[in-house]
């Protein structure tokens, strides 16, 4: 059904919720790209006009990509949670914005409505926020998950040890991930992308970090992000595999290009919680996104690629994971074409996931053809922990040597957990502290004798 | 500048090329590892930007009649953001491609690094041009270029192999690497990258232009033969088929 409305003396028509949804974001490249931005200024904010006024509730009626066509509109409509809802059913997407950033919506009551939004809701509402709005409504809600460590704690800040090398050499990684932990970093995870997709080299790494965290107590979980197909032979083998690990994207036909269905996502998921590597109620699974994959698989349905991108949370929120995020500069600058586009686009996506109630970390990233550098990557970084991100990546010196982009480094999760006061997941303090990396006033200063000394001594000198 | 900075643990570094144990100030980098930084990324994002001096390469080539066309994007922000564009002749380049009696062309395209096509691409191309097994069409020197745009190249040329050399995207350890893209029968707007061979990280520090010459004509050789490219056929069996080296 068409949605109208009038600005500046012209009438505007939008022939559909999914045309209304791609006129009103914020301009990107991906939405020029696919023909789908709004063509003036004007026209955006005329179709955030007509957003504003509409119901809710319109988005369980109409649905922006076919039902009968896509598992994952099935999904979000099947499994959503009416008494959730009951609250904002009367309410415009105009009232939810107003509603959001009110004293009445406390952190308490906004994990309870959590199940009730879609993503096509929490998508909506963003696109009629500003900046300041999305950091001060996610700063309020706390998504807090668990296995060896506490991810998502207010007042603290997580880091993934990124410690990828070209050949996947054993060494290499070894001494990025020791020089990770001597920075503090690592309490979100140890996760290695895999250079090649073999499941004996997968098997290799994966059983190497379990020994080095066997012998030293370290509270961490290691991942090996290889192909969800690639952790299924391993789980099949008895491997050590603490999480799956896949990529995932807003429609049946996107995830079909990342070779995964919801069928094989809930058959990993039975596998690794029938390992018993984990506490009683841990979470298991670990997503990364970004906004522009399903565009790139030609897998958009004609809708803008912010919303798009909320619809894979959707898919995440199934299996309550402990680590979801998005690469959010990763894909290049026909999607997210500058600074600017790629720190709006972070903090939608860090917003629209923890509405949605997910464990939300952001890879903040940008390759060398994006018109964007560090500075871009500082503020992007300060405002997501301001915002409360629960996790970042630390790449040694932010520099990926084997996927060729640039990330958040081990110094940068010091400078933003020294400025903002935020400290790493309690357990994994006290084992800093307990090795002498961390000193008696909580700053990152590793003592050369004692336990750091010992860890130091497990690679090859 | 001053002393070299770096953590007590930085005997490590000779296991990775990674930028690891630079040492801090305070929680920050220091400033010769921040400089190190900026310098590789400033030379990333030259790379990106540079201009390909199309006039040097068309007159290194003057002996084989070289062709210059210019893609859809009008210019290098176009050229980033509308993928599509750079996949696509410009009008007037359309036109000035005719079809000859040949069965590959060679394609010199600007990419995402002019810088790595200007150094080597015209050297690669002749090496490849006295390869006596094939006739080749004109080589094109292509401006604003993706991969694809080499498949309608080919088709105006009436070649039933193309190739493809084209600047790679720039990381921080190299900016001058160049990549080979090699297509059997290859067809505007329908072929995919899965239908393509690849040779690449040809530069100084990486693939040499002999060896890379070497393997680019030993994929065309079995392309025509099994008349395929792509996932289905193997560099290792290309390679095979090689007469040994003396």
């Amino acid at each position: 059904m068409p949605y109208r409305s009038d600005a500046g003396g012209t009438h505007y028509v939008f022939d559909d919720l999914r045309m209304l949804l791609a006129r009103a974001s914020p301009g990107r490249a991906g939405d020029r790209l696919a023909g789908l931005a709004a063509e003036s200024g004007q026209e955006r904010v005329a179709a955030r006009m007509a957003l504003a006024d509409l119901p809710l509730a319109r988005f369980l009626d109409e649905a922006v990509v076919p039902y009968e066509r896509d598992e994952v509109t099935r999904l979000i409509l099947d499994t959503h949670d009416k008494q959730a809802f009951a609250p904002i059913a009367a309410m415009t997407t105009g009232d939810f914005r107003d509603f959001l950033l009110s004293d009445e919506a406390s952190g308490i009551t906004l994990a309870r409505l959590a199940p009730g939004i879609t993503p096509e809701m929490a998508a909506a509402v963003s696109k009629l926020m500003r900046n300041q709005d999305l950091i001060a409504v996610a700063k309020k809600i706390s998504v807090v998950t668990r296995f060896r460590t506490t991810i998502g704690l207010p007042g603290c800040l997580c880091v993934r040890i990124q410690p990828n090398h070209p050949a996947d050499d054993l060494a290499g990684i070894g001494a990025a991930i020791l020089d990770g932990l001597m920075y503090g970093c690592g309490d979100a995870c140890i996760g290695i992308n895999p250079a090649s997709d073999s499941a004996k080299r997968t098997l290799l790494l994966l059983e190497r970090i379990d020994e080095l965290r066997s012998r030293f107590e370290i509270p961490v979980q290691s991942c090996v992000l290889a192909h969800v197909t690639t952790l299924l032979q391993i789980m099949n083998r008895g491997g050590p595999a603490d999480l799956v690990f896949q990529s995932i994207a807003g429609s049946e036909a996107a995830n079909r290009a990342f070779g995964v269905s919801l069928a094989l996502l809930d058959e990993a998921h039975q596998g690794v919680k029938s390992l018993g590597r984990a506490p009683a109620g841990a979470n298991l699974m670990y997503f990364e996104t970004g906004q522009g994959a399903a565009l790139s698989a030609q897998a958009h349905h004609g809708a803008d690629q912010q919303t798009m991108e909320a619809r894979a949370y959707a898919v995440a929120r199934r299996y309550a994971p402990l680590l979801v995020n998005t690469v959010v500069g990763f894909i290049g600058p026909e999607y997210l074409y500058d600074g600017k586009e790629i720190i709006r686009a972070g903090l939608e996506d860090h917003f629209c996931g923890k509405l949605m109630g997910l464990p939300m970390g952001v890879d903040v990233c940008y390759t060398n053809h994006a018109e964007a550098d560090q500075d871009d990557m500082d503020n992007l970084l300060t405002l997501l922990c301001v915002a409360g991100c629960n996790y970042i990546m630390g790449v040694p010196g932010a520099d990926d040597i084997m996927l060729g982009y640039q990330s958040t480094s081990y110094h940068d999760a010091l400078y933003v957990r020294s400025v903002l006061g935020l400290r790493p997941a309690p357990e994994f303090e006290a084992w800093l502290k307990a090795f002498g990396i961390m000193d008696a006033h909580s700053r990152v200063r590793p003592s050369p004798s004692g336990g750091a000394a010992r860890l130091l001594a497990a690679a090859p000198r | 500048m001053t002393r070299q900075p770096g953590d007590f643990w930085d005997y490590l570094r000779s296991a990775t090329p990674a930028r690891i144990a630079l040492g801090r100030a305070g929680d920050g980098l220091p400033t010769q590892r921040l400089l190190e930084f900026e310098l590789a990324h400033a030379q990333a994002r030259d790379a990106v930007w540079a201009d390909l001096d199309s006039a040097a390469v068309l007159a290194e080539l003057d002996a084989w009649c070289p062709v210059l066309v210019r893609s859809a994007a009008p210019d290098r922000a176009s050229f980033l953001q509308r993928p599509d564009l750079g996949r696509r002749l410009a009008q007037d380049s359309a036109r000035a491609l005719s079809a000859g009696s040949c069965d590959a062309t060679i394609v010199i395209a600007d990419g995402l690094s002019a810088g790595a096509t200007q150094v080597q691409a015209a050297p690669l191309c002749k090496m490849l041009l006295a390869a006596p097994n094939f006739v080749f069409a004109p080589p094109v020197v292509a401006l604003q270029a993706r991969v694809a745009l080499g498949d309608e190249i080919a088709a105006r040329q009436g070649a039933s192999l193309a190739v493809v050399l084209i600047g790679e995207r720039p990381g921080l350890s190299a900016c001058d690497s160049m990549g080979a893209y090699i297509t059997f029968d290859p067809n505007p707007g329908m072929t995919r990258d899965a239908d393509r061979n690849c040779v690449s990280n040809i530069r100084g520090q990486g693939l040499s232009l002999n060896e890379a010459s070497r393997r680019i004509l030993a994929i065309m050789g079995l392309a025509r033969t099994i008349r395929r490219s792509g996932t289905c056929l193997k560099e290792d069996d290309a390679l095979d088929l090689l007469p040994p080296m003396s």
